[in-house]
């Protein structure tokens, strides 16, 4: 379905302060593909998806999001497709309940009373919160936050999920509960992250940034395993995949 | 599946809360302070569940009826007591809390009421051969009523929560840009609180000759405090554009006032009354004299 | 320089309720046909960092004292009047329900003191036209210094004004005045020295802040006609106040009178000050409920009675008041609370009992 495709072209932006953040990406997302944007801070991930559902306007270039070019008309149309999950889950939770912040986006679609209900006890089931419904957010830990914060975002019903940096500061145990729970997510994923080993858990596809440009476009399989191209973007292999430092210790004393 | 582990924000009575009221004011501390309020608030009593207008109007109620006595009365406010004492027991607030945070409070009233005995000498009356003057009398009068109306005002937090009294001015006319000018204030105080303590405490650490925080450093902490909430704001802003915002807040929220809290309403009110034009403790005291004597 | 309840009378009170309703009203629908929808969520998070940086105590030089932050002008100076006037508001309502600092009833009043002065009289006033459309850092400080000094003076005399107007204090207006202002004086230099160091620090950073305020409208940059117009303005309110206190507490102006001359009454020089005094109230009346009322005690006002009669006798004073009855108030006090305590435990025990 068109829909649900994501076409860039030649994306430029530059800052007020003068900061070249995007120089000029291209790169099409096809409907349920889970991509993993990776890249050194300022590398221009966070700049990036804000274009996505149209919270920056590019300088030059276009962003496509279906059917649709980011203009201002298509604005609520874009928002409502695309979903946005911010880094820091306080700036998400502006409201006094759990339940009033994952209703706000139905709410300001127009949505009757019930409708609104149900969107949000369904969210909230599937971020595993439902129970937290009445609770105050400043009263939430921050795992808590953030599966609330995932829930506002999906009671809009996007067909697009994007992501910055979804497993920041989580311990590990929650931190895979929430891999387990994207894994079975069917939108578009895009998620930015520094996190390469969920890349590696969640996406098919790695592009990588390097200072305001893709540096490599393809499958995770090949991408998180190539060293020099990582490491000319400030990266490294995924843990995982890097020699076990016990076992290699073990092997060297033998 | 759950995505989360039980959080740590809730209920809980550690040594080091009972310590930090007692502190000098720092953002963490008054944080604290009224995270502790609100746990209070979410309790769940006969009070608690009341209709948040119910709570909002008796307590103002109250406090015209205290501020409405005169200058020099001080049995006619005693009976008045019953109403802070009921709403604590009923509504199961700890008391030696509330008192402190009371206390807390005392400066400004102390600070002028003390003037009166130095400048109204005038004997008054006399309690058995002790002579009061008018300016004592009135000073004892102003103590009264400030622990009156100060605990009255925190037990209305204390009862009903800082959105229960959100949503009970909404639906008394308050305009929808206030109400909602309260609720992201109080959503964000404990987040720029943490903030602050964070800012300060980093700067604490490294001062070493044990003075306070002098104007210039103030004013460059605040600058970057206030430079992160412009940040924050900003931020805020787009995670609301991105789900549809369109300048208008909309909350849903109906009350209902049952039976329960009219009759609660029309109790207190009628009590208020009462009190205020008949005094009980003079009634009281002369009932019991004339027994003894 | 909250207000307390035990010391606000529901007249006064009430009044001050009615204005700031009003004003909150106002503000609210100016607000709404601002289309900068953008200023929602800023208003909410900069009351929050207020309330925050008030918590801040810092050492004021020279005297060693701590102070914090007001906050109103910042406020004013990132928001606009009616947003920030609102936000001071918001502030105010928490910390009188969470910290008891400022009473439920005298909420009126203190959101009046301290937002009603600095939002609409002192920023659009006095920084407004010194600051203006292209600040420097010079002009910020000049301006945050004058409004603030100003904005606080007008607000402790508001204090002033409404405790004295309340009747429960026996402070006489002169000395309340003479406490406060100077005090307030201070305070207001420490908050305009720390709001320009703020606001610079802000600008520099940020240039576009400052102007989301908005565009100065009714006084133009750099014209002192509207700093003029505002200090007239804030004269005229003050004279006429301090003189129609004058005229209807002329014990007040005898206190301070004996003071410096040792003497009672003055005769012929009160007499004529007196009537001066009369003619200026009479110009500047606002509140003709109130008249004016020189040698004759007071009988309609409910202050006037309890201020004379400080210098009547006891018996006059307080009717029907006798050893005996004082003595029944004390045992029926104590009755009273004995009892209300008695209710008070009997309602927790049956409560917990239910659990």
């Amino acid at each position: 379905m068109s829909h649900h495709i994501i076409e860039v072209t030649d994306l430029h932006h530059t800052y007020p302060d003068g900061t070249v953040a995007l120089r000029g990406l291209s790169f099409r997302i096809v409907h349920g593909e889970a991509v993993a944007l990776v890249g050194a801070n300022g590398a221009g991930k966070s700049t990036l998806l804000l274009h996505l559902n149209g919270c920056l306007t590019p300088m030059a270039g276009t962003v496509r999001i279906g059917d649709f070019p980011l203009t201002r008309k298509t604005l609520p149309h874009v928002r409502r497709t695309v979903g946005m999950v911010f880094q820091d889950p306080d700036d998400q939770l502006f409201m006094p309940l759990v339940y009033d912040d994952v209703a706000f986006g139905p709410r300001n679609l127009g949505l009757p009373v019930e409708e609104v209900r149900g969107r949000v006890m369904s969210a909230l089931a599937t971020v595993g919160a439902a129970h937290l419904r009445d609770r105050p957010s400043h009263r939430l830990s921050a795992g808590e936050k953030r599966a609330v914060a995932i829930a506002t975002v999906l009671a809009m019903s996007p067909s697009i999920l994007v992501m910055d940096e979804p497993t920041a500061s989580l311990d590990p145990g929650t931190r895979r509960q929430l891999i387990q729970l994207l894994v079975g997510f069917e939108h578009t994923k895009i998620i930015a992250t520094h996190d390469l080993d969920m890349a590696f858990d969640l996406c098919s596809r790695v592009i990588v940034l390097n200072d305001g440009r893709i540096t490599a476009d393809g499958p995770t399989g090949a991408i998180l395993t190539d060293e020099a191209l990582l490491r000319a973007s400030n990266l490294e292999r995924p843990f995982r995949l890097q020699g076990c430092p016990v076992c290699s210790a073990a092997s060297a004393t033998r | 599946m759950a995505l989360y582990r039980a959080g740590r924000g809730s209920d809980r009575l550690p040594a080091r809360r009972f310590l930090e009221t007692f502190t000098v004011a720092s953002p963490g501390a008054s944080a604290l302070d009224i995270r502790y309020l609100d746990i209070i608030s979410s309790r769940d009593t006969s009070i608690h569940r009341l209709d948040p207008r119910a709570k909002l109007l008796t307590t103002l109620a109250y406090i015209v009826a205290v501020a409405s006595f005169d200058k020099y009365t001080v049995t006619g406010l005693v009976p008045f007591v019953i109403y802070p004492v009921v709403l604590i027991a009923l509504g199961d607030v700890p008391v030696a809390y509330l008192l402190r945070k009371a206390m807390l409070a005392a400066p400004f009233a102390l600070f002028v009421g003390i003037f009166n005995p130095l400048f109204d000498r005038e004997v008054l009356l006399h309690v058995g051969s002790v002579p009061i003057s008018g300016g004592w009398a009135s000073f004892l009068s102003i103590m009264l009523r400030f622990t009156l109306t100060v605990t009255s005002a925190l037990l209305l937090v204390a009862t009903t929560g800082f959105n229960g009294v959100c949503v009970a001015l909404e639906k008394l006319g308050a305009p929808k840009a206030f109400v909602v000018q309260l609720l992201f204030l109080y959503r964000y105080l404990f987040v720029l609180g943490d903030e602050a303590t964070r800012l300060t405490r980093a700067r604490s650490l490294r001062t070493f000759d044990g003075r306070g925080m002098g104007i210039r450093v103030f004013g460059s902490l605040a600058g970057q405090l206030l430079l992160r909430t412009l940040d924050r704001a900003r931020r805020i802003y787009l995670a609301m554009l991105c789900r549809g915002f369109d300048g208008e807040v909309r909350q849903a929220g109906s009350l209902r006032f049952s039976k329960g809290d009219l009759v609660y309403t029309v109790w207190w009110l009628g009590l208020f009354i009462l009190l205020r034009v008949y005094d009980i403790t003079h009634l009281a005291g002369s009932v019991v004299m004339g027994l003894a004597g | 320089m909250h207000m307390a309840d035990a010391l606000m009378s529901p007249a006064v009170g009430g009044t001050m309720w009615a204005a700031t309703a009003g004003l909150t009203v106002y503000s609210a629908r100016k607000l709404k046909q601002e289309i900068d929808d953008r200023k929602v969520p800023l208003m909410g998070v900069l009351g929050a960092f207020v309330f925050s940086a008030q918590m801040i105590n810092f050492t004021i030089p020279a005297t060693g004292s701590s102070g914090h932050l007001g906050g109103g002008m910042i406020l004013a100076i990132l928001l606009g009047p009616h947003a920030a006037f609102l936000a001071m508001a918001s502030i105010l309502t928490v910390q009188a329900l969470f910290f008891a600092d400022g009473g439920l009833l005298a909420l009126g009043c203190n959101i009046f003191n301290l937002g009603f002065f600095p939002c609409f009289v002192a920023y659009p006033l006095i920084y407004k036209p010194i600051a203006g459309d292209r600040p420097t850092e010079g002009r910020i400080l000049a301006g945050a210094l004058a409004s603030a000094v100003l904005g606080l003076q007008v607000g402790a005399f508001g204090v002033v004004l409404e405790t004295f107007f309340s009747g429960l204090t026996a402070l006489p207006f002169g000395t309340f005045v003479l406490l406060m202002q100077p005090i307030h004086l201070a305070i207001g230099i420490v908050e305009g020295v720390v709001t320009a160091l703020v606001v610079i620090l802000v600008w520099k950073a940020r240039p576009e802040i400052v102007e989301m305020a908005g565009p100065s409208r009714a006084v133009a940059a750099g014209s002192w006609r509207g700093v003029l117009a505002g200090l007239l303005a804030l004269a005229v309110i003050t004279g006429g106040a301090l003189s129609w206190f004058a005229s209807a507490y002329p014990d007040g102006l005898e206190w301070a009178m004996f003071r410096t001359s040792g003497k009672e009454e003055l005769e012929a020089p009160g007499g004529e000050v007196h009537s001066v005094l009369a003619q200026l109230q009479q110009w500047t009346a606002f509140l003709p409920d109130y008249g004016f009322k020189a040698e004759e005690v007071p009988t309609a006002s409910k202050e006037g009675p309890k201020r004379d009669a400080a210098k009547h006798s006891p018996a006059e004073r307080w009717p029907a008041v006798s050893a005996e009855t004082s003595v029944a108030g004390v045992v029926g006090s104590g009755i009273t609370l004995a009892v209300a305590g008695l209710i008070g435990f009997g309602l927790k025990g049956r409560w917990r009992s239910r659990r």
